[in-house]
């Protein structure tokens, strides 16, 4: 039977096919570089410009009055991990129990604008949630506070969290939850140990991935957490934050507080990197082979 | 032991699509039943009936009388939670809990019914795994290994045991082996002459052969209608009806 394709598989590629696979692979290795590029580019330079000023008083002082050298970022960095403590606190639970609810509840018209709302949130400018936040909290309670800067950060997470815990659990073969249902096993306690566990690994880069993008926001800061120059460690008080800090540090005048702001960028950017290494070894622990 | 199951007057619904029509059907205790007929004939539909499954799916609804034993089924106020219990389902493609280790995933039943006991959940593992003829296999990966690392078949045999762990009166089986290589289907199919002696068993097969090999009575659905319901042998040599003895003999489906 004569065949039109006959022999064009074996024959060897033509100048012109070659060309264009070459090109293609080209474009593709280049694009995966450029996306490389930018994140070592800014963690080389944070490490040259702000490794100089790393030392141990950074790290556990607080800051000095003006044309003091030295003093450090310590009640920053408490204060961060406060504030997103209170922000993960608030804002994982009710993403995830979003999440949930989109993909295992949710049916026709309520599920949409649901999940419309979510995707309208996620737009909305961290100033403009900043700016409402402190009128709700802030105002009414006359103060600023690290409670106002996580809430003003959980309501940065959830929607993010939501739509990634609703995709992980879609992802979910239906067969495992029929699996889970036929051995009388009750709807909530299948979505809960058995769906939620089965896309965890995906829920949990979710949330890290929200945990990450507020961890650098300073807008909504600017009038929820306020700043400090002090220790504090009580939740309602007015709290310093490392991007609060390297804002009022990077421009002010002063060289000092220069090398310091780079310094506490450097700082951030660990923090982050640590907590998410973190979180990722400890849920990958008990991992099994063949595991899925 | 097993308790047999009575239907009267079943019917199942799509949406609007009236998709099994007024089913009686008499299933005998500690027997294998198999269902067969063409695709879409709404054999599985049956079998998720009577364990009530099928109303999971959005849209889907069922009414009439079925009778397990003495628990009616659509009786009202009965839970589905508790009638799914004590009626065990094997699904057509093998589906263990991909994140659980093999032992997790029998015990996972069990477990999440609220059931504590240690040293009981270890002896029914392994007496369900034995059941399922499995134990052999992986007695010494319990806890190493995952169920989705098994193979196809052992995947099935270990579904089956996860199913056998909440100890079921009934094991309903929605074509167990219709994605399982010859050698896997065999074992599958010895497995289940081995359950009737504690089990009444009602599977769901494409495959004639099968209904032939396992199964003491056998019923054709056809369009939503129960066509015929003998002896298997019966059904094989001397059909009463026209339309099975059309599909027994490849006329059609």
């Amino acid at each position: 039977m004569p065949n039109p394709a006959n022999g064009a598989v074996t024959k060897p590629l033509s100048g012109w096919r070659r060309l264009t696979n070459l090109g293609a692979t080209a474009f593709a290795i280049a694009a995966s570089v450029l996306v490389i590029v930018p994140l070592l580019a800014i963690f080389v330079y944070l490490l040259i410009k702000g490794f100089g000023a790393l030392n141990w008083a950074f790290l556990t002082q607080t800051p000095k009055p003006v044309g003091e050298v030295g003093g450090g970022m310590a009640n920053a960095i408490v204060g961060s991990a406060l504030i997103l403590g209170i922000a993960s606190v608030i804002g994982i639970p009710i993403g995830i129990g979003c999440g949930v609810y989109l993909a295992e509840y949710a049916r026709g018209r309520v599920g949409d604008f649901v999940r419309f709302t979510a995707d309208v949130l996620n737009g909305v400018p961290s100033i403009v949630i900043g700016i409402a936040v402190y009128s709700l909290i802030v105002v009414r309670q006359k103060h600023f506070s690290a409670y106002s800067g996580g809430f003003a950060l959980a309501i940065m997470m959830i929607p993010t969290v939501a739509r990634a815990t609703e995709e992980m659990l879609l992802m979910v073969p239906n067969n495992v939850r029929e699996a889970a249902l036929g051995l009388g096993i009750p709807k909530w306690r299948t979505t809960l140990s058995i769906t939620l566990r089965t896309a965890s690994a995906g829920v949990i880069t979710g949330c890290m991935l929200a945990f990450a993008r507020v961890a650098g926001e300073t807008a909504p800061l600017l009038f929820t957490a306020f700043g400090n120059q002090f220790w504090n460690l009580n939740p309602n008080q007015p709290t310093a934050a490392l991007p609060l800090q390297i804002f009022t540090y990077a421009i002010s005048p002063f060289d000092e507080w220069h090398r310091q702001a780079w310094a506490g960028a450097l700082i951030l950017i660990i923090m982050i990197v640590v907590a998410v290494a973190a979180v990722r070894i400890t849920t990958s622990r008990g991992s099994l082979k063949g595991a899925s | 032991m097993g308790v047999g199951i009575e239907v009267k007057g079943l019917n199942a619904w799509y949406g609007k699509n009236l998709s099994l029509k007024s089913i009686d059907m008499s299933v005998p205790a500690n027997h294998v039943t198999a269902v067969i007929g063409p695709s879409g004939c709404g054999k599985s539909t049956f079998v998720r009936c009577l364990n009530r499954m099928h109303e999971t799916i959005p849209d889907a609804r069922a009414e009439g009388m079925v009778k397990v034993g003495d628990m009616e089924v659509y009786g009202p106020g009965q839970d589905p939670v508790e009638i799914r219990r004590r009626i065990g389902m094997v699904f057509q493609k093998p589906n263990p809990f991909p994140t659980m280790s093999i032992y997790d995933n029998v015990a996972a039943g069990l477990r999440l019914n609220g059931f504590r006991n240690r040293k009981q959940i270890d002896e029914l593992v392994e007496r369900s795994l034995k059941l399922a003829a499995l134990w052999d296999e992986v007695k010494d990966t319990l806890h190493k290994k995952s169920g989705a690392s098994l193979s196809g078949g052992q995947q099935q045999r270990l579904c089956i045991a996860r199913s056998l762990a909440v100890e079921p009166e009934v094991l309903l089986m929605d074509e167990p082996a219709s994605a399982l290589d010859p050698i896997s289907t065999s074992k599958i199919e010895e497995l289940i002459f081995q359950l009737k002696q504690h089990y009444t068993v009602v599977i769901v097969t494409h495959n004639m052969q099968q209904a032939a090999r396992v199964a003491e009575f056998t019923g054709f659905f056809l369009m939503g209608s129960l066509i015929e319901y003998d002896k298997t042998e019966k059904i094989f040599t001397t059909p009463a009806d026209k339309r099975t003895e059309d599909y027994i003999t490849g006329r059609f489906g």
